[in-house]
């Protein structure tokens, strides 16, 4: 009951309507306990960004919310987590449509060793959104024009997507997310193998992507957080620590953890 | 222009690093190092010559078996002879009696031999089985009967092997299967140019013999070639789906943990022992044929089966895992995503283990003598269930012949196995190229 009150998501000053929300969600390795009770609401078109030290639990968090833990025999997690009011760990819900609608992106850029055009429609294709090559063509140039990689690769779209730098891939990575139009995007930390450059390109992108989709990411960068985020989640040791408006923790943080990690004392 | 300061020399500093002790150090590690690599290239060098003795012991040995002495002779076909009842049919022909025509032909290039014991002599030069030749000529053509026709016959293996040198003809004559008598005929054919070193056909088109001269290697191709047909139909699928199975579903528990050793242990287990497995399962209990391939292969598939499993697991442990990520990110099943991504980036791998488990198979004896495979098979396996030899096992029968010929013979089968595995490991590496994929 403590923990409840005290991680008692922090109404945002925006109206958009809940995305997800999570409730109470405790993950466990094993015996060990890696999240204590997380309740954080994601709401519609707004990025939620989550910062804390590393082994804080973020990742963990971000991993649970489209069921990827699910590939760890050891892991197990408690709580609910609704998207739409639907908790997703409902034994009768299937994990397959699940990642259709909460898309990922992951830390380090990791795109089929296939040609661009196959990375793209790999999504499409498997949840049979489109049947006719032209609809595939049209998939793959939106895609990649919302990730901001058209210009680049319009013309060597048969060529491998391993080929590309790394800020490229990533974006390709991105665009192979939002081929399928999810409603949420998951970020493992998408910019923490590129260049300030890359990186740069990476933020502008998310800002944008932000008019369609939900977006939450995870980021050890506490300016990127600030600059491409809403609202800020603190972990620490498994908790949640604080969440809110991004300027309000970076600003006025109520916790003195909060305040400890965002000055650089820890972390 | 300013004059840069010398810095100020001090008595030099006796560092731990630079002493008399530390140079010493340093020479003894160099010292090292010119040893450990004179070492490294003397193994290499041992190892290079071993191989070199080995080929050219082979290639010595075997060379010869590819070329056979023969004679040109007139043989008179008699139809009273070979067809005694005057059907005209080829199948009821006497078989036995292409020999008596062929020794006939011989007497007459000899007219002053007359004796009972001379005649034998002069019978020595054919080899005992020309007949055999001169049959699968007349079944070619069959109009050939009533006529006299010039033919090149096997010489016998005594001829054959004065001829290539593995027998010294001055060696004295009790010591050697051709007496004088015989040489000197054969030394007059040879003048007359009646004598020819041909390519030695038979060798490739035949299958094993009693007499060196028509024995070949075809049966035990075609059994090599049929019983790694059914080892790679068994190991490749049920080895893939085990390793994968194993690698990407298996609960990680004690119980897999044990079978994980006991697929390792069973890679080590002698392979006789499969053999006898062979034997009391598939001969005794199933109740199949001995010296099938089809048993060949099932247990040459049990062999190699743990190869395979460990190597295809390799293979796809080193699959990065972020590959398996993307793709269940993307929302593909457990099932989609090894079908889509591992297994394809994994195939160089499986397929170089599978092609070394293959190239093990190929050169198995042991557990195929167990299952009869050792018997004496004197035409091509026309199907899996077929009595058939295989190309070790041959070489194995012909290295325990006691005429000279099946040395040479011996050597050369070898040369072909050796011929069959790099042909096998070439592909390896082809298939590994054009599956290689980058990430």
């Amino acid at each position: 009951m403590d923990s409840m009150t005290l991680n008692k998501p922090v109404q945002a000053a925006v109206t958009q309507p809940v995305k997800m929300s999570a409730r109470d969600v405790k993950v466990f390795y094993g015996a060990k306990r890696a999240l204590h009770g997380v309740n954080v609401d994601l709401y519609q078109n707004e990025v939620l960004a989550m910062i804390g030290p590393s082994g804080c639990g973020k990742s963990t968090f971000l991993r649970t919310l489209n069921r990827m833990n699910d590939t760890i025999d050891i892991c197990r997690v408690e709580g609910k987590i609704l998207l739409d009011g639907q908790d997703i760990y409902d034994p009768r819900l299937d994990v397959v449509q699940l990642r259709a609608r909460v898309g990922m992106v992951f830390q380090k850029p990791n795109p089929f060793p296939k040609s661009i055009y196959e990375n793209v429609i790999y999504g499409p294709k498997l949840h049979g959104l489109a049947t006719r090559k032209d609809e595939f063509d049209a998939i793959v140039e939106t895609s990649l024009k919302r990730a901001g990689l058209w210009n680049e690769v319009k013309d060597r779209l048969h060529e491998p997507g391993t080929g590309l730098s790394g800020g490229q891939q990533q974006r390709l990575c991105i665009a192979r997310a939002v081929a399928v139009s999810p409603e949420v995007i998951l970020m493992d930390e998408p910019c923490s193998a590129l260049d300030p450059i890359a990186t740069a390109h990476i933020e502008e992108l998310i800002d944008e992507l932000r008019e369609s989709f939900t977006i939450a990411i995870v980021t050890h960068n506490m300016q990127q957080a600030a600059r491409v985020s809403q609202r800020t989640a603190f972990f620490h040791l498994g908790d949640l620590v604080e969440v809110g408006d991004t300027e309000e923790i970076f600003t006025n943080p109520r916790d003195e953890r909060t305040q400890g990690y965002i000055t650089g004392r820890y972390g | 222009m300013t004059e840069i300061a010398e810095p100020m020399q001090t008595a030099a500093p006796v560092s731990l690093h630079t002493g008399n002790a530390a140079t010493k150090r340093l020479k003894a590690r160099y010292a090292a190092e010119r040893r450990f690599r004179l070492y490294g290239i003397l193994a290499i060098v041992f190892a290079c010559s071993m191989l070199v003795i080995l080929l050219s012991t082979l290639l010595k040995e075997g060379t010869s078996a590819f070329f056979q002495t023969e004679v040109k002779l007139a043989v008179t076909i008699d139809a009273g002879t070979i067809d005694p009842q005057g059907t005209g049919n080829p199948a009821e022909w006497d078989r036995g009696a292409f020999q008596t025509l062929v020794s006939d032909a011989l007497y007459k290039e000899f007219p002053e031999v007359t004796g009972r014991l001379e005649k034998r002599d002069v019978r020595g030069l054919i080899s005992p089985v020309a007949g055999v030749r001169l049959g699968q000529m007349l079944d070619k053509d069959p109009s050939l009967v009533g006529q006299t026709i010039e033919v090149w016959l096997p010489a016998s293996d005594g001829i054959n092997q004065i001829v290539k040198g593995g027998i010294d003809r001055d060696l004295p004559e009790l010591q050697r299967p051709i007496n004088d008598q015989q040489l000197a005929w054969f030394d007059s054919l040879e003048q007359r140019g009646d004598v020819r070193s041909a390519f030695n056909t038979t060798f490739f088109t035949a299958s094993d013999s009693n007499y060196p001269e028509l024995a070949g290697l075809l049966g035990a191709a075609v059994g090599t070639l049929l019983t790694m047909l059914v080892t790679l139909a068994i190991s490749l699928p049920i080895g893939v789906a085990a390793a994968v199975y194993l690698e990407e579903f298996a609960p990680k528990n004690r119980f897999t943990e044990i079978i994980e050793v006991n697929i390792n242990n069973l890679a080590a287990v002698p392979s006789i022992v499969f053999g006898l497995l062979g034997l009391a399962v598939f001969l005794n209990f199933f109740g199949m044929p001995r010296s099938a391939p089809l048993v060949g292969g099932l247990v040459l598939g049990l062999l190699v089966l743990p190869t395979i499993i460990i190597a295809s697991r390799a293979a796809l442990k080193a699959v990065p895992p972020s590959i398996r990520e993307a793709a269940l990110g993307m929302g593909a099943s457990k099932l989609q995503a090894v079908m889509h991504h591992v297994l394809p980036l994994a195939m160089p791998g499986i397929m170089t283990g599978t092609i070394i488990g293959m190239a093990h198979a190929v050169g198995e004896t042991a557990p195929l003598l167990m299952i009869g495979m050792n018997a004496f098979v004197t035409s091509a396996p026309d199907s899996l269930l077929a009595s058939s030899s295989v190309l070790p096992v041959q070489i194995f029968i012909w290295a325990d012949k006691p005429e000279r010929g099946f040395v040479e013979l011996t050597s050369a089968a070898i040369l072909v196995l050796l011929a069959f595995l790099i042909l096998m490991n070439g592909a390896a590496i082809w298939l590994r190229k054009k599956f290689e994929r980058r990430w």
